[in-house]
């Protein structure tokens, strides 16, 4: 490959978590460097996406768009990203604004990238600009050099692109493991939900594996800049290379988390086995498995997709599956071997990541597919192509149920018939995506797309696209069913990024287990909870090890589930690795300012105040008749006893009371959670809680006061 | 192969065992660094934590850093140990000290057994397993 720019550095050595330098490169003009990273920026932003989001802040305007040259790309891990002693301690964020709505997106990803970043010298890395040129990034985190290469590989799509530049990169089949690869796949030309493809090397398979930065588009942008892939190399990773303060601290918190999955896990998630697709059957239980476009909770075929289905027949059980190294919760599960039946790759046998639950939901059920098969085929295809595997399944969803509410014909669409289920048309309508060809090109662009183009070229009922169309901030729900948990609709709601469950998964305590009754209750969870999970994408880790295994101790705890246990061990790796000496409360507050931080930095965009905050209401209640009727008892019931309503009344009256009721609640709801997030009743956080956050810094004070 | 093997009964708590292996491997009179561990027990038998090379720890590692010698012990390369304790999490005949990334095991090699002043410790021959 031809060589365009090299940068040499100066090796740094981490302390307590942080190297205290950026990486920067404009891949404009080539233009390689490297920033200090000041003590108040690590104060107030710690790391990962309160990193990303800072020096995305300083980079755009309000102007600016998702493919304006100043648009910002970032990946950082976090102070206690890489170490290797407790499971879930590799994730990478990645910020920029998403096409979805130009305002800033972030995206928790696993692979060994930010970790090997972070020990090659860089807490993270800024890219900006555009290129003509197809470019490769290198980082050798041993030579301490950046160089920038054009090029030469033909191959577009990750999985091959990804293997081919392990295998030129890597000396030997030793050194693969030092490598990771950021890339995307041929979607990421056409399509508004594009993904990036964080790579680790399986050592024991083998193989090249692939994580997902699945969330909000940011495919879309790299692809748009011109980069081809980044490639990171660092050899020598071991446990202490974050030079931390307290090794003991860590080790400790780490063999004893290990001890408790190597006991429990088998009895309790089975994480080890099948990941998160766990819970499928269990989501099918509850009511709570999105079904045709979020209508239904549960199916009676999902028999054929369950589980043990996937763990005795596809999955390749007794491998070490963690993204990072340590992870024993070993939840990255693969089927081996798997031979390709359709598309580019027919007749290839791959490898495919997952399903994870999240796949099995948005590539089966909500899609009315209960095929096994077709769904891992669609998860290998989403994988490679670059598509968020949760987007497309809510996307086909939506252009399947205006297909079926005959909002468009086959006639529109060259052929293609999407009706639930349609395994050949979807599978078809997958390739169509990643060629933009056809009306692949049109769903591909996503929900908020395809709304305003069938309102506009079919007539479509605008109400009812906004009803059923299930995006919020431009982004596709998550696959949960909200609709019988209201807490859980602000979950969806009331975020940052859009309607994603990774700020606050609250259906089983206020739904089922009936924890959170009050609207105080409920806005405390929607405070707690995301800001907790906040802090997981400021200093690099997963949530899963948070509560997907159970420690003995919860059993007798006043808050099970905040997972107290866990909580300490988290505190007690963080301050292990940097040397503080916080509390919990103390990584709320942290927490706080970046995620208030992020709701300013949406209002600067445009967004982010409570008009936005406005849910589709397919995930408060039934749109159709036929949704009422599926639930009717659970409605007629809710009718008579919270609205004190006559239900001999025809089902449309009925469905206008309930809606009516069910939409007052969400305000409601909404209104108690911005108090208790300091916010006004507009959803803008106020300058009290600005000064009370240390974040009354003048560019916040001076976006907030225009909208209090 | 050669395993060690523990009789509680003669076990009278010296850690002469673990003093000879700490010293051996680690040239030091910690003996939280010996490859094997005994824990006194008040009123019962002394407890001991060594390794019979059952070799289900090559599973375990994610890393490919244990493997199974010639002589049937199981054995790690340490340059391919990234520290990750999960060997320590899923085998308590596992061992680490915080002075050291990698934790440690044992090897069969015998040196506490030849220090054993009362033969609770022996080294006996098994057939190796795969």
């Amino acid at each position: 490959m031809k060589l365009l720019a090299e940068y040499k550095y100066n090796p740094t050595e981490i302390v307590k978590g942080y190297n205290d330098r950026s990486l920067k490169i404009d891949i404009s003009d080539l233009a390689i460097s490297e920033k200090e990273i000041p003590q108040q920026m690590k104060e107030k932003f710690i790391g990962g996406k309160g990193f990303g989001l800072r020096y995305l802040w300083d980079a755009v305007t309000p102007e600016t768009k998702w493919n304006s040259p100043e648009n910002e790309i970032v990946i950082s891990s976090g102070p206690v990203g890489g170490i290797t002693q407790y499971p879930g301690s590799g994730k990478s964020l990645v910020v920029s604004l998403t096409p979805l709505n130009d305002t800033p997106m972030d995206s928790n990803v696993g692979g060994h990238f930010g970790p090997l970043l972070k020990f090659a010298g860089f807490d993270a890395l800024e890219i900006i600009g555009k290129s003509a040129k197809e470019l490769i990034v290198y980082i050798d985190g041993n030579e301490n050099i950046v160089k920038i290469f054009e090029s030469d590989i033909d191959k577009i799509d990750s999985h091959e692109l990804s293997e081919e530049l392990t295998d030129r990169f890597a000396a030997d089949e030793i050194d693969k493991r030092n490598y990771s690869i950021v890339s995307t796949g041929s979607a990421a030309r056409y399509s508004n939900v594009a993904m990036l493809n964080f790579t680790f090397y399986d050592v024991k398979r083998q193989k090249v594996r692939l994580k997902q930065a699945g969330r909000g588009g940011i495919g879309r942008v790299f692809n748009d800049k011109g980069l081809k892939a980044l490639v990171v190399k660092y050899a020598g990773v071991k446990s202490d290379l974050n030079n931390p303060a307290n090794i003991a601290k860590i080790n400790r918190a780490g063999i004893r988390i290990h001890k408790e999955i190597n006991r429990f896990d088998t009895a309790q998630n089975n994480m080890r086995k099948i990941g998160t697709a766990n819970i499928i059957e269990v989501m099918n239980d509850y009511d709570l498995l999105p079904t045709h476009n979020f209508k239904f909770g549960a199916h009676e075929d999902v028999k054929y997709i369950e589980s043990k289905v996937f763990i005795e027949k596809y999955i390749t059980q007794d491998v070490p599956d963690g993204c990072w190294h340590g992870c024993s919760l070993s939840c990255a599960k693969a089927a081996d071997d798997f031979e390709i039946m359709t598309g580019p790759y027919k007749g290839q046998k791959v490898i495919v990541d997952g399903p994870e639950y999240e796949n099995a939901a948005a590539l089966g059920s909500n899609i009315g597919i209960f095929c096994p098969r077709t769904i891992l085929e669609l998860n290998f295809y989403c994988d490679t192509y670059g598509i968020d595997t949760i987007s497309f399944g809510t996307m086909v969803a939506f252009a399947m149920e205006c297909y079926e509410s005959g909002i468009y014909t086959k006639e529109d669409t060259n052929g293609l018939e999407l009706n639930f289920g349609n395994i050949p048309h979807t599978l078809e309508l997958i390739h169509q995506i990643a060629s933009g060809e056809g009306f692949g090109k049109i769903v591909g662009m996503g929900v908020k797309y395809m709304k305003k183009y069938f309102i506009k070229n079919f007539n479509a009922d605008p109400e009812f696209m906004f009803d059923i169309g299930m995006e919020q901030k431009g982004l596709e729900y998550s696959e949960y069913l909200s609709k019988e948990s209201l807490a859980q609709q602000g979950g969806y709601g009331l975020t940052n990024k859009g309607p994603q469950h990774d700020e606050a998964w609250l259906i089983f305590m206020d739904m089922v287990n009936n924890q959170i009754p009050t609207f105080e209750d409920k806005a405390e969870a929607l405070h707690y909870f995301p800001m907790f999970r906040t802090w997981f994408g400021l200093v690099g880790l997963c949530k899963l090890p948070w509560n997907d295994i159970t420690p003995q101790s919860n059993a007798t705890s006043k808050e099970p589930a905040k997972m107290p246990e866990h909580v300490q061990n988290y505190v007690d790796i963080y301050n292990g690795v940097t040397g503080k000496d916080v509390t919990i409360h103390d990584m709320i507050k942290e927490s706080e300012r970046v995620y208030n931080f992020q709701r300013i930095f949406n209002i600067r965009m445009g967004y982010g105040k409570r008009i936005n905050d406005k849910t589709p209401y397919r995930s408060m209640g039934p749109v159709t008749e036929e949704e009422y009727l599926s639930r009717q008892d659970r409605y007629d019931k809710q009718l008579e006893e919270l609205v004190g309503f006559d239900v001999s009344k025809s089902t449309q009256e009925k469905m206008k009371a309930l809606r009516e009721y069910r939409e007052n609640q969400y305000e409601l709801l909404t209104d108690a959670v911005y108090k208790r997030r300091g916010w006004s009743k507009n959803g803008v956080p106020t300058i009290e809680k600005l000064k009370d956050l240390e974040m009354d810094l003048p560019e916040l004070i001076e976006v907030v006061k225009e909208h209090l | 192969m050669k395993i060690l093997k523990f009789e509680k009964e003669l076990c009278i708590g010296c850690h002469a065992c673990e003093e000879a292996c700490s010293e051996l491997y680690f040239k030091s009179s910690d003996i939280k660094k010996a490859r094997l561990k005994i824990t006194e027990v008040v009123d019962d038998f002394n407890i001991f934590s060594g390794c019979n090379q059952c070799g289900e720890c090559v599973n375990v590692c994610p890393e490919g850093a244990l493997y199974q010698a010639k002589n049937g012990v199981i054995r790690m390369k340490k340059d391919l140990c990234v520290g990750c304790m999960m060997c320590v999490g899923y085998c308590d005949d596992f061992h680490y000290h915080d002075d050291y990334v990698e934790p440690f095991k044992c090897l069969s090699c015998g040196a506490c057994a030849r220090k054993c002043p009362t033969g609770a410790l022996s080294m006996i021959d098994v057939e190796v397993s795969s």
